[in-house]
């Protein structure tokens, strides 16, 4: 129990200065600071996968998108509840996470990361095909606009329900099967661990995350859902959060969302590069940096300084 | 695998062409494709100049497919920045036609600075990360990011045309016509895939570098060294990877920083089809993958032009489910 309380506080710090966010922050911050829960939501999902059972997703931004789609189309065509839109927003992308993983995790990693590269690739191009009710190029306008202060709120709740349904998932049985698949899973399997089904089911919960955050991105942005937000570099920035995360720490999580989220927004006033251009230098450049310096993310960071601060 | 054992050179040499008694259903399937193609070139001449254009570009992902293999030989990682490489690579020729270089000066300049661009990168980030795959793939995935803002900031997002001496004239074989463009395609990309053959065939800076990917600890033992066969491997691809670029250019008809993302697909495709660790598997699949997406472009317009990535990505899949280890690859065997 006494090792519990240092994780307990910094929980409650955290939370306590999200609900004190809104009263200090202008409208522009906080709407930067729901981005932060966006993509806390979509990296905590990926963590699950990369972090614990050691796959590499490079297509998480097409769950992004089919959980975007899913609340704008609903929106549009049903005027449906928005909160109704995320729950089945993450269950949609629960089915097609397994649908996907299924195949595909049945090999190495390597052969993972190409089949879902090439899922993030080929997933804006649906829209563009199917343009009567994915609305091509245009995209699809959800019938209702939301406040910042309504997508802070809702991004951050998001994050602390699937924080603590993460927290539920991980902490028994089904946590130490994926922990096994991803030290060895020769011995996993040794063990018991049935590795396709436990594979396919950490790829289908990280879906669902995926898809959650989606439908929150595409509120974030006047409910417009669109295949250019969609791109390769979606999934590219998720799985640059997860590494830079490391593994299950939530201030890595923070972390690694804040630099997603954060990063491209002020990378884009560098004066010498340029507002267009400056956010993809500068992004490459960083995250390569970070992970020459931190090859285990900010959650071996924060290990270390642990570790030095029990020692002093 | 015993003759692996007892004699590395024959064991190599197995693992090269990596046709045994297993595969003939393989073979069978290829020929019989073969003779597909070559009856419906004679039926039809739409059909004709479907299959040309289809083995040319498939040459070019065979080309990309080649150099992931290369990497993935050596090091057992993908390298995702390879199509953004060879982006960068064919923005560089493009440049130097800008300066007043001939076609083919700015082609042989490019393939060389490729090749430094390759190792200086394999020495300065990927080595310090090598020993975790999932470091190593990130560190590519953020070169992806780098490279594509770079050439956006340099030359900017609008497309470029380059002027290649290739023309829009045609051949005319039996009635058909056949672009030179597609000829020469299929004719550079052949002729690097050889010398590049040639160089791990029948030289001692070859047999070191198949050494140093086959068994790093005892290549170190006897005198190779290893490190600098790892970066000379990147230098390799990267060059294969600008052959893959200058070659795909003329037939995209502009140069655009996202050009090589969906070539960067069929080259996956191609390399998983092909069995990922095998460079004549590549190859095929590459050839394979160009005149299947051709035809079916060309003759079921349900799927056409948009649904051509998401249908490889379906083949992708499909590879994977019914055939994990590719058409040439072997079956892996993990110890623990």
């Amino acid at each position: 129990m006494r090792r519990q309380i240092p994780a307990l506080a910094s929980l409650l710090v955290v939370a306590a200065v999200l609900c004190l966010l809104p009263f200090v922050v202008s409208d522009y911050n906080l709407s930067l600071a729901a981005k932060v829960g966006i993509f806390f939501v979509a990296v905590l999902g990926l963590n699950i996968l990369t972090g614990y059972t050691g796959q590499i997703s490079i297509g998480h931004g097409a769950f992004m998108a089919i959980g975007g789609y899913t609340t704008a189309v609903m929106s549009r065509d049903h005027d449906t509840n928005l909160v109704v839109t995320m729950l089945m927003a993450f269950a949609i992308c629960f089915v097609v996470g397994l649908i996907v993983g299924l195949p595909a995790l049945r090999f190495s990693g390597v052969y993972l990361a190409l089949v879902t590269f090439a899922l993030a690739v080929s997933i804006p191009f649906i829209p563009l095909q199917y343009s009567t009710f994915l609305g091509g190029v245009g995209g699809v306008t959800s019938s209702e606009e939301v406040s910042n202060l309504w997508i802070y709120v809702a991004a951050w709740s998001c994050s602390a329900i699937l924080f603590v349904l993460a927290w539920l998932l991980l902490r028994g049985r089904l946590g130490r099967a994926f922990r096994a698949v991803r030290d060895s899973e020769i011995a996993a399997v040794a063990s018991g661990v049935e590795l396709p089904v436990y594979k396919t089911l950490a790829f289908g919960i990280s879906a669902a995350y995926a898809g959650v955050a989606g439908s929150l991105f595409v509120l974030a942005t006047n409910g417009f859902a669109q295949p250019s937000e969609f791109d390769v570099f979606l999934s590219l920035e998720l799985l640059i959060g997860a590494a830079i995360a490391g593994l299950g720490s939530l201030w890595g999580v923070l972390a690694g969302a804040a630099f997603v989220g954060l990063l491209p927004q002020v990378s884009s006033s560098v004066p010498v590069i340029g507002a267009e251009h400056g956010r993809d230098v500068i992004f490459g450049a960083a995250v390569i940096l970070v992970m020459l310096l931190l090859p285990d993310g900010f959650a071996g960071l924060v290990t270390r300084l642990r570790r030095r601060f029990a020692r002093a | 695998m015993e003759r692996a054992e007892t004699s590395p050179l024959a064991g190599l040499r197995a693992r090269g062409s990596a046709i045994d008694g297993g595969s003939a259903a393989v073979v069978l399937l290829l020929t019989g494709a073969a003779i597909f193609l070559l009856v419906g070139c004679l039926q039809s001449e739409k059909f004709a100049q479907y299959t040309v254009q289809g083995l040319a570009l498939g040459s070019v992902y065979g080309a990309l497919a080649l150099a992931l293999v290369l990497v993935y030989r050596a090091t057992h990682v993908i390298n995702f920045a390879q199509g953004e490489l060879a982006m960068l690579t064919t923005y560089i020729a493009y440049q130097l036609m800008q300066w007043g270089l001939s076609y083919w000066a700015a082609f042989a300049a490019t393939l060389a600075i490729a090749f430094a661009l390759g190792t200086a990168l394999q020495v300065t980030l990927i080595r310090p990360v090598q020993h975790s795959v999932i470091a190593v793939v990130i560190v590519t995935v953020g070169l992806f990011i780098l490279i594509d803002g770079i050439v956006n900031w340099i030359w900017g997002g609008f497309p470029k045309f380059m002027h290649s001496s290739f023309g829009f004239t045609s051949f005319d074989v039996g009635g058909v016509p056949i672009r030179h463009l597609y000829v020469w395609m299929m004719g550079v990309v052949l002729v690097s895939v050889l010398l590049v053959w040639a160089l791990f065939r029948f030289t001692k800076l070859g047999l070191g570098m198949r050494a140093a990917a086959l068994r790093p600890a005892a290549a170190a033992l006897v005198g190779v060294r290893v490190d600098s066969m790892l970066a000379i491997g990147w230098g390799l691809a990267a060059v294969l990877g600008a052959v893959a670029g200058l070659m795909a250019e003329p037939s995209q008809f502009s140069l655009s920083p996202e050009f090589m993302q969906p070539i960067l697909v069929y080259a996956f495709a191609a390399a998983v089809l092909g069995g990922l660790e095998s460079p004549a598997g590549a190859l095929v699949g590459g050839l394979a993958i160009g005149v299947t997406l051709t035809l079916i472009v060309g003759y079921v317009p349900q799927i056409g032009s948009e649904l051509q990535l998401p249908f490889a990505f379906a083949v992708l899949l499909l590879i994977l489910l019914v055939r994990p280890s590719g058409l040439f690859g072997r079956r892996e065997v993990r110890r623990v």
